[in-house]
């Protein structure tokens, strides 16, 4: 167990300095802004086009900010709060929104998470036509949100869709309203979205599986592991890092949904399917209120960055 | 603190008011000219253009059939005129209302935008759009050359702001072959209450869920405005204070609707478009749908429908209907000349509004509407009748986002998620903050 984190943690940091390396270091030792030159494109990008605009965010945010009226007034954290105080005009639709997020990341989360993994592990034997899967499984990722949501809401549609006909066909409920009510269209948003992307997540298992050197698996079972016991105890191990990136940036890809519940539920039914990125560009781009847009994408921010802390935190702790 | 913050924007909604109009005197002043709103009154109101030559950019969302014919109607004018040049861009609509405020703000929006009446108060308030009350003086356009329902939507705060250029009403187009197979008569469509509910009775004899209701804006919400104002109710009161769509008159119209679900003449939890394409593909007999759909039903030459004026089920007639506007928008520095120009555009284009016709839309110049040319376009023809009871939203900012509650409550009430009664009354509720909201924010 221990060879595998010092794997791990060796490929993570930079190689040791041979011979010819430090050799090169020494004669330049003395040109220290070599490095920062070298750093100076992408800081510039990331300033112009990180930086900047999260502290501009920031600072619009706390103004009553729309881009035509000539006043744009300081007025502290009175976006904050409208978000926070129940007789303002956005409270409800905001937290129905965060509500709605929530449910979504809270299933979609573990099943992205899961079921790559199993589809990985799978696709890392080999058989005939492994290829094949391997491109199969990841197809829909290619494909753009307006494609798989329209694709989708016609084939979800209650009346007239191919997935209620063939479930009446074998004898089930062909009625169910999968894109007009709860809890069908979560059902529905969750399934898409696993069948979409999950060839991502599947990918990155995959070359997370060929890193584990086989020489473990080698070893394990000489000392007579089974199957189960060499998923556990070298599998797993040997993906820490991997997974804690899936886990990390499937709950943020999830925690942005937006286009997949725009295209196939329409919000449906009322407004229980309108997310939170759906609610600020509502904000800020239909009713051009970009201080509380801007209010609502930091406090959102700020939830997803604490959300992901604990998150290291807590794989953090396992590895001590 | 409450308090505090409600007295300040109070302030500020009063100041945006003032505000505007002394920018909009700033922006006036770059060309060093006295008058308050140079932008406005520039040129001699569009009756010709005799300047150096301008480019003109012009903003649409004509995105379907119509844009084809648009841009031609933009090429012969081009030709027509050597000193102004039009360039047109496109957009899908609603991308087009979330760019223009911040092209505009940048310097970069458009000279000339398309925009939909219901948009007009809104820009009108954040000084996107320029007064045109020249352009219709000049022309010696009058509520007689319009529909006066079309003719008022142009107006905010009693000027104009839009030059109509058609309307798009809400029609009702039946399906031949299934009134046939039902044993109606497929050249009368039903007209009055009595006679649609007759014919879906028949239809539901004959297996066919006549009419299927849509809970969503597309075209469900927009049938229930209709019908809405059929029974004599009303959005908004008159000053557009409060809102009113859970009167009474709302909910029975509401009621009548959903309940067309119950009575099983239409299927619970209908999609988005499924109630359109199963007009198409002959499994409903009437669809209640906008005028564009006529051009995309013309090509589908297998489905053999009609199209007419929506039934009355209320007590008056009334339908769905918005419009397409010419606007001037404002531009940081004020360029006298391509104001003039645009202005010739927009009287030019508005005479020749027969030709966008035959975009699908009825235009809004009553002599094009009564002459031969226009009726012999029989379809878009069927539903000039419908532009004398046309309802249309009010002229406020704003009102964008409480016109969504609005289907929104609808939505929840098709959807059988609560009565008709308690879905309206919440989303008044709603709508009564979002219209107070609008009140601080922009002064009205």
């Amino acid at each position: 167990m221990a060879d595998v984190i010092e794997a791990g943690a060796a490929r993570d940091s930079a190689p040791p300095p041979s011979g010819p390396t430090s050799r090169r270091r020494a004669t330049q030792r003395g040109n220290r802004a070599t490095p920062y030159l070298f750093l100076a494109p992408y800081l510039v990008l990331f300033g112009v086009f990180g930086l900047a605009p999260i502290l501009f965010g920031v600072w619009i945010s706390l103004h009553q900010w729309d881009l035509q009226l000539p006043n744009r007034p300081f007025i502290g954290f009175d976006n904050y709060q409208d978000l926070f105080s129940s007789d303002s005009a956005i409270y409800g639709d905001w937290w129905s929104s965060v509500r709605a997020t929530g449910i979504f990341t809270l299933f979609s989360v573990p099943l992205l998470v899961v079921i790559p993994l199993g589809l990985a592990l799978l696709l890392n034997r080999s058989f005939p036509g492994r290829t094949f899967f391997r491109a199969a499984f990841f197809a829909p990722y290619v494909l753009g949100v307006a494609v798989i949501g329209l694709l989708w809401r016609f084939l979800l549609d209650a009346n007239l869709g191919l997935v209620n006909l063939l479930l009446g066909a074998v004898g089930l409920p062909s009625d169910t309203p999968w894109v007009t009510d709860v809890p069908w269209a979560w059902v529905s948003l969750v399934g898409v979205t696993v069948w979409w992307t999950c060839g991502f997540n599947a990918v990155i298992y995959l070359a997370g599986l060929q890193d584990i050197p086989p020489e473990l698996y080698e070893a394990a079972k000489v000392d007579g592991a089974g199957g189960w016991d060499r998923f556990r105890h070298v599998t797993i191990p040997g993906l820490r890092p991997v997974v804690l990136f899936v886990l990390t940036t499937t709950i943020l890809a999830s925690a942005n949904v937006f286009g997949q519940a725009l295209l196939i539920t329409q919000g449906a039914p009322g407004e229980q399917t309108r997310t939170v990125v759906w609610r600020i560009v509502d904000e800020g781009l239909r009713d051009y209120d970009a201080g509380r847009a801007a209010a609502m994408s930091v406090f959102f921010a700020l939830m997803l960055a604490v959300v992901s802390v604990v998150n290291f935190r807590l794989f953090r702790y396992r590895e001590d | 603190m409450i308090q505090n913050e409600m007295s300040r924007r109070r302030l500020l909604g009063l100041g945006v008011g003032l505000g505007t109009a002394a920018s909009l005197t700033l922006a006036g002043c770059g060309g060093g000219s006295s008058s308050p709103d140079k932008a406005g009154s520039a040129g001699n109101g569009g009756k010709d253009y005799t300047g150096p030559k301008v480019d003109l950019k012009l903003w649409n969302g004509f995105t379907g059939g119509d844009g084809d014919i648009f841009k031609a109607l933009v090429q012969q004018f081009n030709s027509e005129h050597q000193n102004i040049a039009v360039s047109v861009v496109t957009y899908e609509w609603a991308d087009y209302y979330s760019k223009l405020p911040g092209a505009v703000s940048s310097g970069n929006g458009p000279d000339i935008a398309v925009m939909h009446m219901d948009q007009l108060a809104t820009f009108a308030a954040r000084g996107t759009i320029s007064e045109l009350d020249d352009v219709a003086k000049n022309l010696e356009l009058n509520e007689g050359d319009f529909a006066p329902t079309v003719w008022k939507g142009g107006l905010y705060n009693e000027k104009r702001f839009g030059i109509p250029l058609d309307m798009h009403p809400l029609g009702f187009y039946y399906n031949k072959a299934v009134m046939q197979k039902a044993g109606l008569d497929p050249n009368k469509p039903p007209a009055t209450k009595d006679e649609y509910t007759a014919a879906l009775t028949e239809l539901k004899k004959s297996g066919v869920q006549g009419f299927w209701v849509s809970p969503f804006q597309f075209t469900g919400g927009m049938t229930f405005y209709s019908l809405l104002h059929q029974w004599g109710g009303k959005l908004f009161d008159d000053e557009v204070a409060k809102a009113t769509f859970n009167s009474d008159p709302a909910v029975e119209a509401c009621t009548w609707l959903v309940d067309l679900i119950k009575q099983g003449h239409s299927p619970a939890n209908v999609g988005q478009d499924a109630d359109y394409l199963a007009f198409k593909s002959g499994k409903n007999a009437f669809n209640w749908n906008g005028i564009w759909q006529i051009n995309d039903l013309k090509k589908s030459p297998n489905v053999q429908w009609g199209v007419a004026p929506l039934p009355q089920i209320g007590s008056q007639p009334a339908a769905w209907a918005n419009s397409h506007n010419f606007t001037i928008v404002k531009q940081r520095s004020a360029n006298e000349n391509k104001v003039s120009g645009a202005k010739v555009f927009i009287n030019w284009l508005s005479q020749h509004s027969l030709d966008w016709a035959k975009g699908g839309q009825v235009p809004a110049r009553k002599a094009v509407r009564d002459s031969a040319e226009f009726k012999a376009l029989t379809e878009v023809n069927a539903l000039a009748p419908e532009l004398e009871y046309a309802a249309f939203p009010p002229a406020v900012p704003g009102l964008g986002e409480v016109v969504l509650t609005f289907y929104n409550a609808f939505n929840e009430a098709a959807l059988n998620k609560k009565s008709p009664k308690q879905a309206l009354d919440d989303g008044v509720a709603k709508a009564n903050k979002q219209l107070e909201d609008n009140r601080k924010k922009y002064g009205n």
